[in-house]
């Protein structure tokens, strides 16, 4: 009680707050009224910025010729019609059976390198909590951490704990769909280099690791890596340890870098190794060129136009309204409270 | 204010039908009427004790006639209720150690229980649970969603930032207590006065107190100084009066002297309580019992003035003292804002559980349809082959499972229920806090004071007042009565200048080589002041005994205050009138100085002379009569009584036989005072003859000397000497409003905030005020409620809401009858009809009438009824109430109000401690509320809506991912959903998606 009154003891100097504009609050400030002049004017810049970016894009993305090709469905001989489910992940785990398979595209259109090459699965949960985790990324970073391998279960030790390089379930599961491509028997070269990003090769993947007690245990996921070529030179390994956001995914098998003429026909050898089977996952071959927005994705494109559209549209509409059935601005009969009052009053 | 039109419902409505009478017929209750005040209205209805509400006021400033009239409502205390003090026994008092020692805490918490309690404290908050909910559930390692750290960081921190804040005022408020609990008392020890701490002071010791010397303890008092046996003490620190009170010590103990003689005796007293305006116990002393009240306790945090010294005995000590049990805090109020938020919280919890039931519904599904593919399925692998023997890997079967999704979605979706909001908002407080301490606008130059924000969490409800509820003494008013003009002998002197020039000589007094001169000047009126020297003529004989009369005639104690001056001495008047204290200093300024007064005689310095006047005999003002009186023993050896009191009951005891044209002049001069609003007094006198003087004095010392009804006895020998008067004249006196009250009253009404005044003061005074603070006007309809029972109450409540259907129909009928002003309806009432009307069922119809009306003004109300009617329209209504206040009357107010305003003017602490926001000024409500207000209302409105945007579309953003993961609803697979940022990143990295 008594120390909080020390405030109250006559003290000669002034307790006034010091003047200034931003404690008086009395800064300048600018606060924009939606009159319908500034409305109108900010959906026709909208408008204007837009629709053509939305143009462009579409153009852009139509100019790109893709081919999808779904090889899983054929590519397995089917012999018992009654069961298939069983039948096919009993043929595709069979390591002793012959899993090559021939396709024929035909190509739509001129096609201009740099050509992609991409496999995309459907329905695979790259993405599942379980799968991104069952990594170890200091692992594959330096030589010195190849026991690191807690996060890699239940793909972390073979049976007698010596630890699996690389571990884990993303590793293990590697693709292994081979595809070999020609041209009027002439094969096309598909260049592998290059495919991982840069910084991928250099920093997370290390030139010291090898592999090690890889695939070697009672259940085989997927490809084997060559143990004597370090991790940062196996790309295809690289891609695919870049887990995917969403369940239908396509990752870079290579590049061709000739042109291909329309109409040329384009004869794939496809080693169908990789067990989508089991999850009735799907497996596509995608060539496929790119613009300066990525591959074919008209979506970027419709969206501006969607938008810019919508804007000029309502920007019309209100011009009308505003020519038509003007109203004052800021006229209070119109808010909520008063309108009651007015009905009541009308009544 | 002729057109004003005055509707009375009293108890006798029943006999006038047409309840609607005009004023003008009716001059008794004009809205402006003399007022008497000996104790202003303010003043004694805060004697009303907290805890009943029995309107009748008790008083206990008064010398003998009303003390005494306590011990004749003295009944026993029951023996279970009662605490045993034996005098100067502390050991026995206390045998089995059960009363609180005189030391006292106010921390919260000691090192030990510091951490445990204030966490138990900062988790009263629901959102914390919530987020330590989170947390704790982020720490599963199945559940592991964010990194275990990081999910408990945030909460730690605030955590953390609170409990340093907490721990630093706990540490100041350690600090002040130990300060407190080692002052030093001089305790009766061994037969002798020696020095302990205060905290050693138990109860039973005797205490002895010198003047000015804070007391440690609630006392009773054994003796004072006085011989008899008057203490006075300044309650500042307890009710924030900052004037001095009279307390009395027995006679039967008043003679002892602890150090000579052993006083013991046993006083019987009540439990401790919260009633600092009740007191009740007895003491048996010598044999003989003897009641004690209100009026023979002194309390702990007074202060002693004026006395040397008071010898009292402990009752209460420590916390069981008044003052510390009124000591709680102000409790936390919430604001409606926030309010409103927790309440779309639980919506969004509820929502929350319903989407997390969706998704692990979802999941159980997907795991069921693939039940067969899990074991080897890449991206799931159910099994873990690394051992010789299979086992499932992280898969804890299937009910398991659909749970953890649970808890693991709830992890994920926590982000609907923002835990940054809370401190957000803190934040912004604090910035609002900030701008409204800075504010020019709300600095007062008078008392040097900033704004002061008490409580940071209703910032933004300041915006959304409907209702303000004021007090009127020193808050509309300055409490500063000022007097401004008076009628001698038939003429009114108003032209008072003022008097900086000559001032000098008309009111200062020589004295033993110094010169007196009262504190505070007064204007004067030339005219008046050269006749008051004449006292020669009969004129000047006339005004002389009128400033005789002002100047004696009253309970006021002069004290001298040195200045740094060494030659000059001011004179401060202390009284518990304020209207007294303006009357002395009036008469002051017109050379009639009050410099001493004893029990027995009074010392005056009449321009430059001074008279000593024997005080013959003193009559109590009370309400019965309005008046008091006091016999004078004159230096020519006359016996005069002086009166002085209301016009009403004044002019019943004035001899109308003599001055008849005088009085009827006089009688004009106060109506033109108090359609000014001035508060008026009338004064008279007469001289007695020797017989008369022996009869009044045989009778006046029979009366006080009686054991029974001394009371009623004193009243009536008051009444037998105060008749046949000669009137001196009338007095007016100003209660000044505050600077701009009458434009901030304006501006709020002008806002749509309706303004209600609370006073305890008298109606016609509160209808004065009401007047000159622009709160009544003329145009008003006033509807009057005095009653004084609950079916009369009940009778004129039903009258006026019938009348104010009829006004508004009337207003209605007339063509173009626009709102304003024409149908404006006030409502008075007063405080005896609230006791009827509150806490019963006439309490919805006081709310129905009192909601139609423009303005309410309660009069004669008491604290707690303050608090009655704010919780009348608090508990009934969504709108928002604000109490303003400066008094100790007015703490409960402002609790109970939604938003509470203590002006820290010149009445104490008290209700500052207990608001929420204190400021200098009444008017500087208008930028409070208007300005400060509405930007805080609005900006915190806009912050909430934008942080609700924000955590929308952070949601629809995963919930949008949720969905792209998976083909179909059925297989929506929440694992895809609970990610961390990182691969919330991915999902914009093209590259990937696309190569």
């Amino acid at each position: 009680m008594s120390s909080e009154d020390d405030s109250s003891q006559p003290t000669s100097k002034s307790k006034k707050p010091k003047y200034s504009r931003f404690t008086q609050q009395e800064l300048p400030s600018c606060k924009p009224i939606l009159t319908p002049g500034l409305v109108i004017g900010i959906l026709i810049c909208f408008a204007i910025v837009f629709v053509p970016i939305g143009l462009i894009t579409f153009t852009a993305t139509e100019n790109v010729v893709e081919i999808v090709d779904r090889y899983d469905e054929d590519c397995i001989p089917l012999k018992s019609p009654d069961n298939p489910e069983n039948e096919r992940v009993g043929y595709i785990r069979d390591a002793g059976t012959n899993k090559t398979c021939i396709r024929t595209l035909i190509i739509p259109k001129k096609m201009k390198p740099p050509i992609y090459v991409y496999y995309q699965l459907d329905n695979f949960y790259q993405n599942h909590r379980r799968y991104v985790k069952s990594r170890s990324d200091h692992q594959l970073r330096y030589p010195s951490h190849a026991s690191e391998t807690k996060t890699c279960e239940p793909e972390a030790t073979t049976n007698d704990n010596q630890p699996i390089v690389p571990c884990g379930l993303i590793a293990w599961s590697l693709f292994n769909d081979t595809y070999r491509f020609s041209r009027n028997n002439t094969s096309l070269e598909i260049n592998k280099k290059d495919i991982a990003w840069h910084s991928e090769r250099t920093r997370k993947f290390s030139s010291q690791v090898y592999p090690k007690n890889f695939q070697s245990g009672n259940l085989i996921g997927g490809a084997k890596l060559d143990e004597t070529k370090p991790l940062s030179e196996q790309e295809d390994f690289i891609v695919w340890m870049r887990t995917a956001a969403l369940p239908t995914f396509r990752k870079l098998y290579g590049r061709i870098e000739t042109d291909l003429e329309a109409y040329d026909q384009i004869t794939v050898i496809i080693q169908n190794n990789y067990n989508t089977y089991s999850f009735s996952g799907k497996k596509k071959l995608v060539i496929s060129t790119a613009s300066w927005i990525g591959g074919k994705n008209d979506y970027l494109g419709k969206m501006y136009m969607a938008v810019g559209g919508t804007s000029l549209l309502l920007a019309i509409i209100f011009t009308f309204l505003y020519l038509f059935k003007p109203r004052p601005l800021g006229d209070p009969t119109y808010l909520s409270w008063n309108r009651n009052r007015a009905a009541v009053r009308e009544s | 204010m002729d057109s004003n039109s005055q509707f009375e419902i009293s108890e006798s409505a029943s006999q006038v039908p047409d309840f609607i009478r005009n004023s003008s017929s009716q001059r008794s209750i004009s809205p402006v009427q003399s007022i008497w005040s000996k104790t202003s209205g303010g003043r004694s209805i805060r004697e009303v004790s907290f805890s009943e509400l029995e309107s009748k006021p008790v008083r206990h400033g008064s010398r003998g006639a009303d003390s005494e009239g306590f011990s004749a409502s003295y009944k026993e205390i029951n023996d279970d209720d009662a605490r045993l003090i034996y005098i100067n026994d502390p050991d026995r008092t206390d045998e089995k150690f059960e009363f609180a020692g005189n030391s006292i805490r106010t921390g919260k918490y000691s090192i030990l229980t510091f951490l445990p309690r204030n966490l138990f404290e900062q988790f009263h908050r629901v959102a914390y649970v919530y987020f330590l909910v989170i947390a704790i559930l982020n720490q599963l390692p199945q559940l592991a969603v964010f990194g275990r750290g990081a999910s408990i960081m945030p909460l730690a921190f605030v955590l953390l930032v609170t409990a340093i804040k907490d721990g630093y005022e706990d540490y100041r408020r350690h600090r002040s207590d130990k300060i407190e609990n080692s002052r030093l008392a001089w305790v009766l020890v061994n037969e002798q006065f020696q020095q302990i701490r205060w905290k050693d002071i138990r109860v039973g010791q005797i205490i002895k107190v010198s003047a000015n010397e804070t007391l440690p303890c609630d006392m009773v008092l054994l003796s004072t100084s006085d011989t008899t046996g008057v203490a006075y003490v300044q309650t500042t620190n307890l009710d924030g009066e900052s004037n001095l009170k009279t307390r009395y010590a027995k006679q039967e103990t008043q003679t002892k002297n602890p150090e000579n003689e052993k006083i013991s005796g046993l006083i019987k007293c009540e439990k401790p309580n919260r009633n600092i305006y009740g007191f009740q116990a007895n003491m048996d002393i010598d044999k003989k019992r003897i009641s004690l009240g209100p009026s023979n306790i002194i309390l702990r945090g007074c202060e002693l003035k004026n006395t040397e010294w008071a010898v009292g005995v402990a009752v209460y000590a420590g916390r069981e003292t008044k003052a510390m049990l009124n000591n709680s805090g102000a409790p936390s109020k919430r604001s409606h804002l926030e309010t409103r938020m927790n309440r779309e919280i639980i919506f969004l919890s509820i929502f929350l559980v319903a989407l997390c039931t969706i998704v692990s519904a979802c999941h159980g599904v997907w795991l069921r349809r693939h039940k067969d593919e899990l074991d080897l399925m890449q991206f799931y692998r159910k099994k873990d082959y690394s051992e010789n023997e299979v086992k499932d890997y992280n898969y804890y079967g299937w009910g398991l499972e659909i749970f953890f999704v649970f808890l693991m979605s709830v992890i994920v979706f926590q982000i609907m229920i923002p835990i940054s909001l809370y401190i957000s908002m803190e934040l912004v407080r604090v910035g609002q806090a900030f701008f409204m301490i800075q504010d020019n606008r709300m600095y007062d130059r008078a008392s040097n004071s900033r704004f002061q924000c008490r409580a940071l969490n209703i910032n933004e409800d300041l915006g959304q007042i409907k209702y303000v509820f004021s007090d009127k003494t020193g808050t509309l008013t300055e409490n500063k009565m000022e007097f401004k003009c008076a009628s001698i002998g038939g003429i009114d002197y108003s032209n008072a200048q003022d008097s900086t020039e000559d001032g000098q000589i008309g009111n200062s007094a020589q004295g033993g080589g110094q010169v007196l001169r009262p504190r505070m000047k007064v204007k004067v009126d030339p005219e008046l002041l050269d006749l008051s020297k004449r006292k020669h003529t009969g004129e000047g004989k006339h005004v002389c005994d009128f400033f005789i009369a002002l100047a004696a005639c009253n309970t006021i104690v002069p004290i001298t205050v040195e200045t740094p001056d060494p030659a000059v001495n001011l004179i401060d008047y202390q009284g518990e009138s304020p209207d007294e204290q303006a009357l002395v200093y009036a008469a002051a300024a017109y050379g009639f100085m009050l410099i001493e007064r004893t029990s027995g005689h009074i010392v005056l310095d009449i321009h430059g002379e001074r008279q000593r006047f024997n005080v013959l005999g003193l009559h109590e003002f009370d309400s019965d009569r309005k008046r008091m009186s006091v016999i004078l023993g004159c230096p020519d050896k006359t016996v005069k009584v002086f009166v002085k009191g209301a016009d009403t009951s004044m002019f019943s005891v004035i001899n109308r036989s003599l001055h008849l044209n005088m009085l009827n002049v006089t009688e004009t001069h106060l109506h033109t005072y108090s359609s000014k609003g001035l508060r008026t007094l009338v004064v008279g006198m007469r001289e007695l003859s020797p017989s008369e003087f022996e009869q009044w004095q045989s009778s006046y010392e029979l009366a006080s000397t009686a054991l029974m009804g001394r009371a009623a006895l004193l009243r009536k020998v008051a009444s037998n000497i105060e008749n046949h008067l000669t009137i001196l004249g009338a007095s007016g006196i100003e209660d000044k409003l505050q600077q701009g009250v009458p434009e901030a009253i304006e501006s709020l009404r002008t806002a749509g905030i309706k303004v209600w005044v609370l006073t305890g003061d008298k109606q016609e005074t509160a209808i004065s005020i009401g007047y000159s603070s622009k709160l009544l006007t003329s145009k008003m309809t006033q509807i009057v409620i005095n009653n004084n029972s609950k079916d009369s109450c009940r009778k004129s409540l039903q009258d006026a809401l019938l009348m104010w259907k009829k006004l508004t129909a009337d207003s209605n009928a007339t063509p173009g009858g626009s709102r304003t002003g024409l149908n404006e309806v006030a409502l008075i009432i007063d405080g005896t009809s609230l006791v009827y009307i509150l806490d019963t069922d006439l309490e919805e119809q006081l709310f129905e009438l009192a909601s139609k009306c423009d303005v309410v003004l309660c009069c004669r109300v008491a604290p707690l009824q303050k608090a009655g009617i704010v919780a009348l329209i608090k508990n009934r209504t969504d709108d928002m109430t604000l109490a303003i206040g400066d008094g100790a009357n007015d703490v409960s107010m402002i609790q109970m109000a939604d938003v509470g305003i203590g002006i820290s003017g010149q009445e104490g602490r008290q209700a500052v401690m207990a608001s929420d926001f204190a400021m200098g000024q009444f008017r500087f409500l208008v930028p409070l509320l208007l300005v400060h207000g509405h930007w805080n209302y609005q900006r915190m409105s806009y912050m909430i809506l934008y942080n609700f945007y924000r955590k929308g579309i952070l949601f629809c953003y995963l919930d949008t991912w949720l969905f792209l993961c998976s083909n179909s609803v059925s297989e929506l697979e929440l694992g895809n959903g609970i990610k961390n940022l990182s691969v919330k990143i991915r999902l914009l990295d093209k590259k990937d998606v696309f190569g």
